[in-house]
Protein backbone atom coordinates (compact mmCIF):
# COMPACT_ATOMS: atom_id res chain seq x y z
CA UNK A 1 0.00 0.00 0.00
CA UNK A 2 1.72 3.14 -0.88
CA UNK A 3 1.77 6.42 0.87
CA UNK A 4 -1.57 8.85 -0.43
CA UNK A 5 -0.98 12.38 -1.51
CA UNK A 6 -2.15 14.60 1.23
CA UNK A 7 -1.09 12.74 4.17
CA UNK A 8 1.29 15.76 5.60
CA UNK A 9 -1.40 18.11 5.40
CA UNK A 10 -4.15 16.03 7.04
CA UNK A 11 -1.31 15.72 9.78
CA UNK A 12 -0.02 19.71 9.36
CA UNK A 13 -3.86 20.98 9.30
CA UNK A 14 -6.54 18.54 10.26
CA UNK A 15 -8.51 15.63 8.14
CA UNK A 16 -11.31 18.33 7.53
CA UNK A 17 -9.10 21.42 5.96
CA UNK A 18 -7.29 18.47 4.05
CA UNK A 19 -10.21 17.43 2.39
CA UNK A 20 -12.58 20.81 2.29
CA UNK A 21 -12.17 20.72 -1.65
CA UNK A 22 -12.76 17.94 -2.36
CA UNK A 23 -15.89 17.36 0.12
CA UNK A 24 -16.78 20.28 -1.85
CA UNK A 25 -17.24 19.02 -4.64
CA UNK A 26 -18.47 15.72 -3.98
CA UNK A 27 -21.45 18.02 -2.73
CA UNK A 28 -21.73 19.63 -5.86
CA UNK A 29 -21.87 16.81 -7.92
CA UNK A 30 -23.76 14.87 -6.11
CA UNK A 31 -26.05 18.11 -5.25
CA UNK A 32 -26.54 18.58 -9.27
CA UNK A 33 -27.42 14.64 -9.55
CA UNK A 34 -29.53 14.58 -7.01
CA UNK A 35 -31.54 17.83 -8.51
CA UNK A 36 -32.02 15.72 -11.76
CA UNK A 37 -32.83 12.36 -9.66
CA UNK A 38 -36.03 14.29 -7.51
CA UNK A 39 -37.89 13.77 -10.60
CA UNK A 40 -38.05 10.48 -11.51
CA UNK A 41 -37.50 9.46 -7.73
CA UNK A 42 -40.01 11.42 -5.90
CA UNK A 43 -41.69 12.90 -8.09
CA UNK A 44 -40.42 16.87 -7.33
CA UNK A 45 -39.61 18.40 -10.63
CA UNK A 46 -36.97 20.99 -9.99
CA UNK A 47 -34.68 20.15 -12.89
CA UNK A 48 -35.98 17.84 -15.93
CA UNK A 49 -33.88 16.15 -18.69
CA UNK A 50 -29.91 15.51 -18.35
CA UNK A 51 -26.87 17.26 -18.20
CA UNK A 52 -27.39 17.62 -23.02
CA UNK A 53 -30.26 19.70 -21.95
CA UNK A 54 -32.03 20.49 -18.53
CA UNK A 55 -34.61 22.70 -17.88
CA UNK A 56 -35.31 23.54 -14.58
CA UNK A 57 -38.71 24.87 -13.09
CA UNK A 58 -39.88 24.79 -16.53
CA UNK A 59 -37.88 28.27 -16.85
CA UNK A 60 -34.08 27.75 -17.27
CA UNK A 61 -32.98 26.79 -20.33
CA UNK A 62 -29.31 24.63 -19.86
CA UNK A 63 -27.62 22.81 -22.62
CA UNK A 64 -24.50 21.37 -22.99
CA UNK A 65 -22.90 23.39 -26.04
CA UNK A 66 -20.50 20.13 -27.03
CA UNK A 67 -24.02 18.30 -28.07
CA UNK A 68 -25.33 21.44 -29.55
CA UNK A 69 -22.02 22.25 -31.84
CA UNK A 70 -22.20 18.65 -32.94
CA UNK A 71 -25.53 19.12 -33.72
CA UNK A 72 -24.67 22.38 -35.78
CA UNK A 73 -21.49 20.19 -37.41
CA UNK A 74 -24.55 17.93 -38.57
CA UNK A 75 -26.25 20.75 -40.39
CA UNK A 76 -29.07 21.43 -38.06
CA UNK A 77 -30.09 24.69 -36.86
CA UNK A 78 -31.44 23.83 -33.49
CA UNK A 79 -34.89 25.71 -31.92
CA UNK A 80 -34.14 28.90 -29.89
CA UNK A 81 -34.39 27.64 -26.57
CA UNK A 82 -31.67 24.92 -26.91
CA UNK A 83 -29.80 28.04 -28.21
CA UNK A 84 -30.54 30.14 -25.14
CA UNK A 85 -29.30 27.28 -23.06
CA UNK A 86 -25.93 27.00 -24.64
CA UNK A 87 -25.50 30.55 -24.58
CA UNK A 88 -26.09 30.97 -20.83
CA UNK A 89 -23.63 27.62 -20.30
CA UNK A 90 -21.32 29.10 -22.08
CA UNK A 91 -21.25 32.21 -20.50
CA UNK A 92 -20.90 30.69 -17.28
CA UNK A 93 -18.05 28.65 -17.48
CA UNK A 94 -16.23 31.13 -19.67
CA UNK A 95 -16.22 32.93 -16.13
CA UNK A 96 -15.21 30.17 -14.06
CA UNK A 97 -12.93 28.01 -16.48
CA UNK A 98 -14.30 25.52 -18.48
CA UNK A 99 -13.21 22.35 -16.56
CA UNK A 100 -14.75 23.26 -13.53
CA UNK A 101 -18.13 21.01 -15.25
CA UNK A 102 -15.29 18.20 -15.15
CA UNK A 103 -14.03 18.60 -11.61
CA UNK A 104 -17.14 19.97 -9.99
CA UNK A 105 -20.58 18.49 -12.53
CA UNK A 106 -19.39 15.78 -14.44
CA UNK A 107 -20.98 12.47 -12.86
CA UNK A 108 -17.90 10.19 -14.10
CA UNK A 109 -15.49 12.50 -12.30
CA UNK A 110 -16.28 10.25 -9.64
CA UNK A 111 -15.46 6.83 -11.23
CA UNK A 112 -12.41 8.27 -12.63
CA UNK A 113 -11.30 9.99 -9.20
CA UNK A 114 -12.24 6.62 -7.34
CA UNK A 115 -10.22 4.72 -10.16
CA UNK A 116 -6.96 7.25 -9.84
CA UNK A 117 -7.54 6.74 -5.70
CA UNK A 118 -6.53 3.11 -6.31
CA UNK A 119 -4.27 3.16 -8.20
CA UNK A 120 -2.24 5.67 -5.96
CA UNK A 121 -3.25 3.25 -3.03
CA UNK A 122 -2.29 -0.17 -4.92
CA UNK A 123 0.78 1.82 -5.71
CA UNK A 124 0.07 1.06 -9.72
CA UNK A 125 2.77 2.36 -11.92
CA UNK A 126 3.38 2.94 -15.73
CA UNK A 127 0.97 2.22 -18.37
CA UNK A 128 0.41 3.20 -21.98
CA UNK A 129 1.81 6.41 -22.99
CA UNK A 130 -0.97 8.43 -25.14
CA UNK A 131 -0.58 11.87 -25.42
CA UNK A 132 -2.22 14.18 -23.75
CA UNK A 133 -3.26 15.91 -26.97
CA UNK A 134 -4.86 12.91 -28.08
CA UNK A 135 -8.63 14.67 -27.04
CA UNK A 136 -8.08 16.78 -29.39
CA UNK A 137 -7.52 14.75 -32.06
CA UNK A 138 -10.59 13.17 -30.72
CA UNK A 139 -13.03 16.56 -30.40
CA UNK A 140 -12.31 17.36 -33.77
CA UNK A 141 -13.18 13.69 -34.70
CA UNK A 142 -16.31 14.12 -33.43
CA UNK A 143 -17.19 17.54 -35.16
CA UNK A 144 -15.89 15.85 -38.51
CA UNK A 145 -18.44 12.84 -37.90
CA UNK A 146 -21.24 15.02 -36.91
CA UNK A 147 -20.78 16.98 -40.16
CA UNK A 148 -19.69 13.36 -42.16
CA UNK A 149 -22.38 11.50 -41.28
CA UNK A 150 -24.91 14.14 -40.43
CA UNK A 151 -25.97 12.84 -36.38
CA UNK A 152 -24.58 13.30 -33.64
CA UNK A 153 -22.48 10.27 -33.70
CA UNK A 154 -20.76 10.74 -30.71
CA UNK A 155 -23.55 10.16 -28.35
CA UNK A 156 -23.99 6.71 -29.50
CA UNK A 157 -21.19 5.87 -27.37
CA UNK A 158 -19.85 9.07 -25.16
CA UNK A 159 -19.37 7.60 -21.64
CA UNK A 160 -20.17 10.91 -19.82
CA UNK A 161 -24.00 11.44 -21.39
CA UNK A 162 -24.50 7.68 -20.89
CA UNK A 163 -23.65 7.03 -17.42
CA UNK A 164 -25.60 10.78 -16.86
CA UNK A 165 -28.72 9.52 -18.92
CA UNK A 166 -28.39 5.69 -17.88
CA UNK A 167 -28.81 7.25 -13.96
CA UNK A 168 -31.84 9.37 -14.51
CA UNK A 169 -33.60 7.22 -17.35
CA UNK A 170 -32.55 4.00 -16.73
CA UNK A 171 -28.42 2.54 -16.76
CA UNK A 172 -29.16 -0.61 -19.32
CA UNK A 173 -25.66 -1.52 -20.25
CA UNK A 174 -23.91 1.87 -19.83
CA UNK A 175 -22.58 0.56 -16.19
CA UNK A 176 -20.61 -1.86 -18.43
CA UNK A 177 -19.01 1.72 -20.69
CA UNK A 178 -18.57 3.03 -17.00
CA UNK A 179 -16.47 0.02 -15.92
CA UNK A 180 -14.53 0.03 -18.73
CA UNK A 181 -13.45 3.88 -18.07
CA UNK A 182 -12.79 2.82 -14.51
CA UNK A 183 -10.30 -0.08 -15.85
CA UNK A 184 -9.15 2.04 -18.34
CA UNK A 185 -7.89 4.41 -15.46
CA UNK A 186 -7.11 2.03 -12.78
CA UNK A 187 -4.80 -0.43 -14.57
CA UNK A 188 -4.00 0.75 -18.37
CA UNK A 189 -2.64 4.61 -17.82
CA UNK A 190 -3.09 7.27 -14.85
CA UNK A 191 -6.41 9.84 -15.63
CA UNK A 192 -6.11 8.19 -18.89
CA UNK A 193 -9.89 9.08 -19.78
CA UNK A 194 -10.31 12.46 -18.06
CA UNK A 195 -6.86 13.42 -19.00
CA UNK A 196 -5.88 12.08 -22.31
CA UNK A 197 -9.21 10.77 -24.18
CA UNK A 198 -12.39 12.71 -23.19
CA UNK A 199 -13.25 15.01 -25.75
CA UNK A 200 -15.86 16.41 -23.81
CA UNK A 201 -13.31 17.38 -21.47
CA UNK A 202 -11.51 18.79 -24.41
CA UNK A 203 -14.08 20.97 -25.06
CA UNK A 204 -14.60 22.38 -21.90
CA UNK A 205 -10.95 22.96 -21.30
CA UNK A 206 -10.88 25.11 -24.52
CA UNK A 207 -13.50 27.60 -22.57
CA UNK A 208 -10.80 27.88 -19.97
CA UNK A 209 -8.54 30.22 -21.18
CA UNK A 210 -10.29 33.43 -20.12
CA UNK A 211 -11.77 32.86 -16.75
CA UNK A 212 -10.76 35.11 -13.78
CA UNK A 213 -11.00 32.13 -11.16
CA UNK A 214 -8.16 30.35 -11.01
CA UNK A 215 -5.49 28.38 -8.87
CA UNK A 216 -2.39 30.40 -7.73
CA UNK A 217 0.82 29.17 -5.78
CA UNK A 218 0.69 32.55 -3.98
CA UNK A 219 2.78 30.82 -1.27
CA UNK A 220 5.07 29.22 -3.86
CA UNK A 221 8.16 30.34 -1.49
CA UNK A 222 6.88 27.74 0.93
CA UNK A 223 6.91 24.70 -1.32
CA UNK A 224 8.89 21.75 0.20
CA UNK A 225 8.57 19.37 -3.15
CA UNK A 226 6.81 16.91 -1.23
CA UNK A 227 5.56 16.17 -4.61
CA UNK A 228 1.57 15.68 -3.69
CA UNK A 229 0.33 17.87 -5.54
CA UNK A 230 1.91 16.95 -8.23
CA UNK A 231 0.68 13.18 -7.59
CA UNK A 232 -2.83 14.39 -7.07
CA UNK A 233 -3.56 16.62 -9.76
CA UNK A 234 -5.23 15.06 -12.84
CA UNK A 235 -2.83 17.49 -14.99
CA UNK A 236 -0.33 18.06 -13.14
CA UNK A 237 1.31 19.23 -15.93
CA UNK A 238 -0.42 22.41 -15.16
CA UNK A 239 1.29 22.72 -12.13
CA UNK A 240 4.77 22.98 -12.69
CA UNK A 241 5.01 27.20 -14.74
CA UNK A 242 3.17 28.53 -11.60
CA UNK A 243 4.97 26.66 -8.69
CA UNK A 244 8.34 26.85 -10.32
CA UNK A 245 8.31 30.07 -11.87
CA UNK A 246 8.88 28.96 -15.23
CA UNK A 247 10.28 31.55 -17.06
CA UNK A 248 9.06 34.35 -14.80
CA UNK A 249 5.50 32.99 -14.56
CA UNK A 250 3.22 34.26 -12.18
CA UNK A 251 1.87 32.25 -9.49
CA UNK A 252 -1.40 31.80 -11.25
CA UNK A 253 -2.04 28.32 -12.88
CA UNK A 254 -3.10 29.52 -16.26
CA UNK A 255 -3.34 26.80 -17.91
CA UNK A 256 -6.82 25.99 -19.74
CA UNK A 257 -6.79 22.52 -18.18
CA UNK A 258 -6.85 23.38 -14.25
CA UNK A 259 -9.74 21.79 -13.46
CA UNK A 260 -10.06 24.09 -10.81
CA UNK A 261 -10.77 21.16 -8.31
CA UNK A 262 -8.74 22.74 -5.20
CA UNK A 263 -6.71 19.44 -4.58
CA UNK A 264 -3.86 20.56 -5.43
CA UNK A 265 -5.08 23.32 -2.37
CA UNK A 266 -6.12 20.35 0.07
CA UNK A 267 -3.36 17.89 -0.05
CA UNK A 268 -0.10 20.82 0.04
CA UNK A 269 0.84 20.89 3.92
CA UNK A 270 2.69 24.52 3.25
CA UNK A 271 -0.76 26.24 2.18
CA UNK A 272 0.99 27.00 -0.90
CA UNK A 273 -1.98 27.22 -3.00
CA UNK A 274 -5.60 28.97 -2.86
CA UNK A 275 -8.07 30.27 -5.12
CA UNK A 276 -7.96 33.33 -6.46
CA UNK A 277 -9.52 35.66 -8.81
CA UNK A 278 -7.78 38.07 -11.90
CA UNK A 279 -5.20 36.14 -14.01
CA UNK A 280 -1.88 37.54 -12.41
CA UNK A 281 0.94 39.15 -14.41
CA UNK A 282 4.03 37.69 -15.61
CA UNK A 283 6.97 38.33 -13.22
CA UNK A 284 10.72 39.08 -13.24
CA UNK A 285 11.76 35.89 -11.25
CA UNK A 286 12.42 38.01 -8.00
CA UNK A 287 15.64 36.84 -5.51
CA UNK A 288 13.22 35.75 -2.68
CA UNK A 289 11.09 33.66 -5.17
CA UNK A 290 14.10 31.98 -6.65
CA UNK A 291 15.66 31.31 -3.40
CA UNK A 292 12.00 29.85 -2.15
CA UNK A 293 12.48 27.19 -4.69
CA UNK A 294 15.50 25.80 -3.99
CA UNK A 295 14.72 23.30 -1.35
CA UNK A 296 15.45 25.95 1.00
CA UNK A 297 12.48 25.99 2.02
CA UNK A 298 12.77 22.23 3.49
CA UNK A 299 12.34 22.13 6.89
CA UNK B 1 27.76 22.33 -27.97
CA UNK B 2 25.82 24.19 -30.67
CA UNK B 3 25.81 20.89 -32.85
CA UNK B 4 24.54 18.72 -29.53
CA UNK B 5 22.09 21.02 -29.50
CA UNK B 6 20.60 20.61 -32.88
CA UNK B 7 20.59 16.82 -32.67
CA UNK B 8 19.11 16.92 -29.73
CA UNK B 9 16.34 19.43 -30.91
CA UNK B 10 16.01 17.44 -34.10
CA UNK B 11 15.12 14.27 -31.79
CA UNK B 12 12.73 15.89 -30.15
CA UNK B 13 10.73 17.32 -33.75
CA UNK B 14 11.38 13.14 -34.60
CA UNK B 15 9.58 12.48 -31.78
CA UNK B 16 6.76 15.14 -31.29
CA UNK B 17 5.90 14.19 -35.33
CA UNK B 18 6.36 10.44 -34.49
CA UNK B 19 4.11 11.01 -31.31
CA UNK B 20 1.46 13.44 -33.72
CA UNK B 21 0.79 10.38 -36.26
CA UNK B 22 0.35 8.05 -33.93
CA UNK B 23 -1.95 9.84 -32.26
CA UNK B 24 -3.56 10.49 -35.31
CA UNK B 25 -3.81 6.92 -36.66
CA UNK B 26 -5.42 5.99 -33.61
CA UNK B 27 -7.85 8.69 -33.77
CA UNK B 28 -8.67 7.87 -37.17
CA UNK B 29 -9.18 4.45 -37.05
CA UNK B 30 -11.48 4.95 -33.94
CA UNK B 31 -13.45 7.52 -36.05
CA UNK B 32 -13.58 4.98 -38.48
CA UNK B 33 -15.24 2.19 -36.35
CA UNK B 34 -17.73 5.06 -34.96
CA UNK B 35 -18.59 5.92 -38.17
CA UNK B 36 -19.31 2.68 -39.07
CA UNK B 37 -21.49 1.87 -36.25
CA UNK B 38 -22.98 5.29 -36.25
CA UNK B 39 -23.79 4.30 -40.03
CA UNK B 40 -26.00 0.94 -38.99
CA UNK B 41 -27.16 3.04 -35.84
CA UNK B 42 -29.40 5.09 -38.44
CA UNK B 43 -31.24 2.08 -39.36
CA UNK B 44 -34.55 2.18 -37.55
CA UNK B 45 -35.94 -1.28 -35.86
CA UNK B 46 -39.32 -1.60 -37.54
CA UNK B 47 -40.53 -1.96 -33.94
CA UNK B 48 -39.36 1.12 -32.63
CA UNK B 49 -41.71 4.01 -33.47
CA UNK B 50 -40.21 7.90 -33.06
CA UNK B 51 -42.60 10.47 -31.05
CA UNK B 52 -44.58 12.93 -33.35
CA UNK B 53 -42.94 15.47 -35.20
CA UNK B 54 -39.46 13.14 -35.91
CA UNK B 55 -38.78 13.85 -39.57
CA UNK B 56 -36.58 11.53 -41.20
CA UNK B 57 -34.38 9.52 -39.61
CA UNK B 58 -31.12 10.91 -40.12
CA UNK B 59 -31.97 14.14 -39.39
CA UNK B 60 -33.35 13.01 -36.57
CA UNK B 61 -29.95 11.70 -35.63
CA UNK B 62 -28.49 15.04 -36.31
CA UNK B 63 -31.05 17.29 -34.59
CA UNK B 64 -31.94 15.39 -31.25
CA UNK B 65 -29.97 15.84 -28.52
CA UNK B 66 -30.72 12.93 -26.30
CA UNK B 67 -32.28 15.12 -23.52
CA UNK B 68 -35.70 13.20 -22.40
CA UNK B 69 -37.49 16.16 -22.52
CA UNK B 70 -40.19 14.59 -24.87
CA UNK B 71 -40.17 11.20 -22.42
CA UNK B 72 -40.48 13.45 -19.35
CA UNK B 73 -43.68 15.57 -20.50
CA UNK B 74 -45.63 12.71 -22.18
CA UNK B 75 -48.34 12.63 -20.01
CA UNK B 76 -48.85 8.39 -20.63
CA UNK B 77 -45.05 7.59 -20.32
CA UNK B 78 -45.03 5.61 -23.21
CA UNK B 79 -41.98 7.15 -24.71
CA UNK B 80 -38.83 5.82 -23.75
CA UNK B 81 -34.69 6.79 -24.16
CA UNK B 82 -32.75 4.05 -26.07
CA UNK B 83 -30.23 2.26 -23.74
CA UNK B 84 -26.81 1.70 -25.44
CA UNK B 85 -27.63 -2.48 -26.01
CA UNK B 86 -30.98 -1.42 -27.84
CA UNK B 87 -30.98 -1.76 -31.22
CA UNK B 88 -32.37 2.48 -31.58
CA UNK B 89 -29.57 5.12 -31.46
CA UNK B 90 -28.36 5.48 -27.66
CA UNK B 91 -30.25 8.04 -26.15
CA UNK B 92 -33.31 8.91 -28.42
CA UNK B 93 -36.81 8.70 -27.87
CA UNK B 94 -38.75 6.07 -29.15
CA UNK B 95 -42.21 3.80 -28.48
CA UNK B 96 -43.16 0.35 -28.87
CA UNK B 97 -46.44 0.33 -30.17
CA UNK B 98 -47.44 -3.49 -28.89
CA UNK B 99 -46.12 -1.96 -25.78
CA UNK B 100 -47.82 1.20 -24.93
CA UNK B 101 -49.49 3.35 -28.19
CA UNK B 102 -49.34 7.28 -28.70
CA UNK B 103 -53.04 9.19 -27.06
CA UNK B 104 -52.52 11.85 -29.55
CA UNK B 105 -52.57 14.02 -27.10
CA UNK B 106 -54.21 17.36 -28.53
CA UNK B 107 -51.65 19.68 -26.68
CA UNK B 108 -49.05 17.57 -28.15
CA UNK B 109 -46.72 17.88 -25.27
CA UNK B 110 -43.93 16.10 -26.35
CA UNK B 111 -43.19 18.52 -29.19
CA UNK B 112 -43.69 21.32 -27.37
CA UNK B 113 -40.89 20.42 -24.66
CA UNK B 114 -38.44 19.39 -27.04
CA UNK B 115 -36.07 22.24 -27.05
CA UNK B 116 -33.85 21.78 -29.86
CA UNK B 117 -36.84 21.21 -33.01
CA UNK B 118 -36.07 17.73 -33.81
CA UNK B 119 -39.56 17.09 -32.47
CA UNK B 120 -40.63 19.97 -35.58
CA UNK B 121 -42.43 22.58 -33.46
CA UNK B 122 -44.64 23.46 -36.71
CA UNK B 123 -47.36 20.25 -35.64
CA UNK B 124 -49.29 22.09 -34.23
CA UNK B 125 -52.45 19.36 -35.02
CA UNK B 126 -51.89 15.84 -33.96
CA UNK B 127 -53.70 14.50 -36.97
CA UNK B 128 -51.04 15.41 -39.22
CA UNK B 129 -47.94 13.45 -37.30
CA UNK B 130 -47.07 10.68 -39.58
CA UNK B 131 -44.95 8.69 -36.40
CA UNK B 132 -44.92 5.24 -38.62
CA UNK B 133 -47.80 3.65 -40.63
CA UNK B 134 -50.38 0.86 -39.96
CA UNK B 135 -50.02 -2.25 -42.47
CA UNK B 136 -52.23 -5.26 -41.97
CA UNK B 137 -49.49 -7.32 -42.35
CA UNK B 138 -50.73 -11.47 -41.78
CA UNK B 139 -53.70 -12.09 -44.03
CA UNK B 140 -53.30 -15.74 -42.70
CA UNK B 141 -54.33 -14.72 -39.25
CA UNK B 142 -56.47 -11.75 -39.27
CA UNK B 143 -59.56 -12.72 -37.15
CA UNK B 144 -61.57 -10.31 -40.30
CA UNK B 145 -59.79 -11.83 -42.83
CA UNK B 146 -61.20 -15.41 -41.34
CA UNK B 147 -64.53 -14.39 -41.41
CA UNK B 148 -65.26 -13.24 -37.97
CA UNK B 149 -65.90 -9.66 -36.98
CA UNK B 150 -63.33 -8.58 -34.55
CA UNK B 151 -62.73 -4.69 -36.00
CA UNK B 152 -60.87 -4.05 -33.04
CA UNK B 153 -58.02 -2.41 -34.89
CA UNK B 154 -60.98 -0.38 -36.46
CA UNK B 155 -62.72 0.44 -33.89
CA UNK B 156 -59.48 2.19 -31.31
CA UNK B 157 -58.14 4.06 -34.27
CA UNK B 158 -58.53 7.89 -33.21
CA UNK B 159 -59.20 8.36 -36.75
CA UNK B 160 -62.02 5.39 -37.21
CA UNK B 161 -63.23 5.55 -40.77
CA UNK B 162 -60.59 7.87 -41.84
CA UNK B 163 -57.45 6.37 -41.46
CA UNK B 164 -58.82 3.14 -41.25
CA UNK B 165 -62.31 1.16 -43.15
CA UNK B 166 -63.37 -1.75 -43.24
CA UNK B 167 -64.27 -3.01 -47.06
CA UNK B 168 -66.59 -5.18 -47.58
CA UNK B 169 -65.30 -8.20 -49.85
CA UNK B 170 -67.28 -11.66 -50.92
CA UNK B 171 -66.00 -14.68 -49.00
CA UNK B 172 -65.02 -17.36 -50.96
CA UNK B 173 -64.78 -20.15 -48.71
CA UNK B 174 -68.69 -19.79 -47.99
CA UNK B 175 -69.44 -18.29 -50.75
CA UNK B 176 -72.43 -15.90 -48.85
CA UNK B 177 -71.15 -14.19 -46.15
CA UNK B 178 -68.98 -10.78 -46.24
CA UNK B 179 -65.56 -10.16 -45.24
CA UNK B 180 -64.65 -6.80 -43.43
CA UNK B 181 -61.45 -6.30 -44.39
CA UNK B 182 -59.50 -3.55 -42.09
CA UNK B 183 -58.23 -1.20 -44.62
CA UNK B 184 -55.65 1.67 -43.51
CA UNK B 185 -55.48 4.67 -45.52
CA UNK B 186 -51.72 6.33 -45.48
CA UNK B 187 -53.10 10.20 -46.01
CA UNK B 188 -54.36 10.00 -42.43
CA UNK B 189 -53.11 7.07 -40.70
CA UNK B 190 -50.48 8.75 -37.84
CA UNK B 191 -48.98 5.57 -36.90
CA UNK B 192 -50.28 6.27 -33.52
CA UNK B 193 -50.27 2.32 -32.92
CA UNK B 194 -53.25 2.15 -31.27
CA UNK B 195 -54.36 -0.65 -33.62
CA UNK B 196 -51.10 -2.62 -33.35
CA UNK B 197 -51.96 -2.38 -29.71
CA UNK B 198 -55.31 -3.77 -29.84
CA UNK B 199 -55.05 -6.20 -32.19
CA UNK B 200 -56.06 -9.57 -29.53
CA UNK B 201 -53.92 -12.17 -31.34
CA UNK B 202 -51.21 -13.24 -29.73
CA UNK B 203 -48.87 -11.41 -32.45
CA UNK B 204 -50.84 -8.35 -33.80
CA UNK B 205 -51.50 -9.23 -37.63
CA UNK B 206 -51.28 -5.17 -37.75
CA UNK B 207 -49.01 -3.53 -37.41
CA UNK B 208 -47.20 0.31 -37.34
CA UNK B 209 -43.67 0.55 -38.97
CA UNK B 210 -41.43 3.32 -40.12
CA UNK B 211 -42.88 5.19 -42.87
CA UNK B 212 -40.44 4.91 -45.56
CA UNK B 213 -40.31 0.62 -44.70
CA UNK B 214 -44.30 0.82 -44.96
CA UNK B 215 -44.89 2.79 -48.14
CA UNK B 216 -44.77 1.62 -51.76
CA UNK B 217 -43.71 4.22 -54.18
CA UNK B 218 -45.23 4.24 -57.86
CA UNK B 219 -42.63 4.89 -60.63
CA UNK B 220 -42.28 8.28 -61.27
CA UNK B 221 -43.53 7.56 -65.51
CA UNK B 222 -47.17 5.74 -63.81
CA UNK B 223 -50.10 7.58 -65.03
CA UNK B 224 -53.29 6.43 -63.81
CA UNK B 225 -55.68 6.26 -66.34
CA UNK B 226 -58.52 7.05 -63.99
CA UNK B 227 -56.92 9.66 -62.44
CA UNK B 228 -55.43 11.41 -65.78
CA UNK B 229 -59.66 10.93 -66.86
CA UNK B 230 -60.92 12.72 -64.12
CA UNK B 231 -58.24 15.92 -64.59
CA UNK B 232 -58.99 15.96 -67.82
CA UNK B 233 -62.76 15.66 -67.69
CA UNK B 234 -62.89 12.73 -70.23
CA UNK B 235 -61.36 10.17 -71.18
CA UNK B 236 -57.84 10.07 -73.01
CA UNK B 237 -57.93 7.03 -75.10
CA UNK B 238 -61.29 6.08 -76.00
CA UNK B 239 -61.31 8.38 -79.06
CA UNK B 240 -58.18 6.37 -79.98
CA UNK B 241 -59.80 3.34 -79.89
CA UNK B 242 -58.09 0.06 -79.05
CA UNK B 243 -54.55 0.58 -79.70
CA UNK B 244 -52.70 -2.29 -81.37
CA UNK B 245 -49.57 -3.52 -79.51
CA UNK B 246 -46.88 -5.01 -80.63
CA UNK B 247 -46.29 -8.48 -80.84
CA UNK B 248 -43.88 -9.27 -78.38
CA UNK B 249 -41.57 -12.79 -78.02
CA UNK B 250 -39.87 -13.73 -75.23
CA UNK B 251 -36.27 -13.56 -77.42
CA UNK B 252 -37.67 -10.47 -79.48
CA UNK B 253 -35.71 -7.21 -79.58
CA UNK B 254 -37.98 -4.03 -78.23
CA UNK B 255 -39.48 -2.25 -81.08
CA UNK B 256 -37.13 1.07 -81.26
CA UNK B 257 -39.77 3.12 -80.31
CA UNK B 258 -40.31 1.35 -77.19
CA UNK B 259 -40.43 3.53 -73.90
CA UNK B 260 -37.51 3.16 -71.47
CA UNK B 261 -38.43 3.50 -68.12
CA UNK B 262 -35.02 4.54 -66.60
CA UNK B 263 -33.75 7.23 -68.32
CA UNK B 264 -30.57 6.41 -70.44
CA UNK B 265 -26.87 5.27 -68.13
CA UNK B 266 -28.21 6.13 -64.94
CA UNK B 267 -29.13 2.46 -63.33
CA UNK B 268 -32.46 1.66 -62.01
CA UNK B 269 -31.52 1.68 -58.43
CA UNK B 270 -34.40 0.55 -55.81
CA UNK B 271 -35.35 3.17 -53.15
CA UNK B 272 -35.90 1.27 -50.55
CA UNK B 273 -31.97 0.92 -51.03
CA UNK B 274 -31.09 4.30 -50.95
CA UNK B 275 -29.28 5.92 -48.00
CA UNK B 276 -30.92 6.23 -44.49
CA UNK B 277 -34.22 3.83 -45.98
CA UNK B 278 -32.62 0.85 -45.89
S1 LIG C 1 -3.99 22.43 -10.59
FE1 LIG C 1 -5.08 22.05 -8.70
S2 LIG C 1 -7.12 22.78 -9.11
FE2 LIG C 1 -6.10 22.56 -11.09
S3 LIG C 1 -6.62 20.53 -11.74
FE3 LIG C 1 -4.69 20.35 -10.69
S4 LIG C 1 -5.23 19.88 -8.57
FE4 LIG C 1 -7.08 20.60 -9.59
S1 LIG D 1 -48.86 12.85 -28.44
FE1 LIG D 1 -49.17 12.54 -26.23
S2 LIG D 1 -49.19 10.33 -25.95
FE2 LIG D 1 -48.32 10.70 -27.96
S3 LIG D 1 -46.11 10.75 -27.57
FE3 LIG D 1 -46.82 12.87 -27.51
S4 LIG D 1 -47.24 13.26 -25.37
FE4 LIG D 1 -47.10 11.03 -25.59
S1 LIG E 1 -37.10 16.48 -26.42
FE1 LIG E 1 -36.31 16.63 -28.52
S2 LIG E 1 -34.09 16.71 -28.29
FE2 LIG E 1 -34.89 15.96 -26.35
S3 LIG E 1 -34.86 13.73 -26.53
FE3 LIG E 1 -36.91 14.39 -27.18
S4 LIG E 1 -36.71 14.63 -29.40
FE4 LIG E 1 -34.63 14.56 -28.59
S1 LIG F 1 -57.48 -6.16 -34.40
FE1 LIG F 1 -56.11 -7.64 -35.30
S2 LIG F 1 -57.35 -9.45 -35.62
FE2 LIG F 1 -58.70 -7.77 -35.23
S3 LIG F 1 -59.27 -7.06 -37.19
FE3 LIG F 1 -57.59 -5.82 -36.56
S4 LIG F 1 -55.80 -6.86 -37.33
FE4 LIG F 1 -57.46 -8.28 -37.47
Amino acid sequence: MSRMPGTDAAAARGWLAAHKWLLARRVSQLGILTLFLLGPWVGLWIVKGNLNFSYTLNFLPLTDPYVLLQSLAAQRIPATRALTGAGIVLAFYLLVSGRVYCSWVCPLNMVTDAAAWLRTRLGIKGGAQISRRARYWILAMTLVLAGVTGTIAWELVNPVSMLHRGLIFGVGAAWAVVLAVFLLDLFVMKNGWCGHLCPVGAFYGLLGHVSPLRVSAVQRSQCNDCMDCFEVCPEPQVIRPALKAVGGASPVILAANCTNCGRCIDVCSKQVFAFGLGRGERQKPAPEVVAGVVPAGKS
Amino acid sequence: MAAESEVKADVARRRFLVDAARTACGVALLGLGLGLYARQARALPPAAIRPPGAGAEKDFLGACIRCGLCVRDCPYKILELAKPEEPVATGTPFFVARRLACEMCEDIPCVKACPTGALDQKLTDINNARMGLAVLVDHETCLNYLGLRCDVCYRVCPLIDKAITLEPQVNERTGRHTLFIPTVHSDKCTGCGKCERGCPLEVAAIKVFPVQMAKGELGRHYRLGWVEKEKAGKSLIEEQGIIELPKRMPEAPLPPDAPSSAPLGKPFVPHALQGDRL
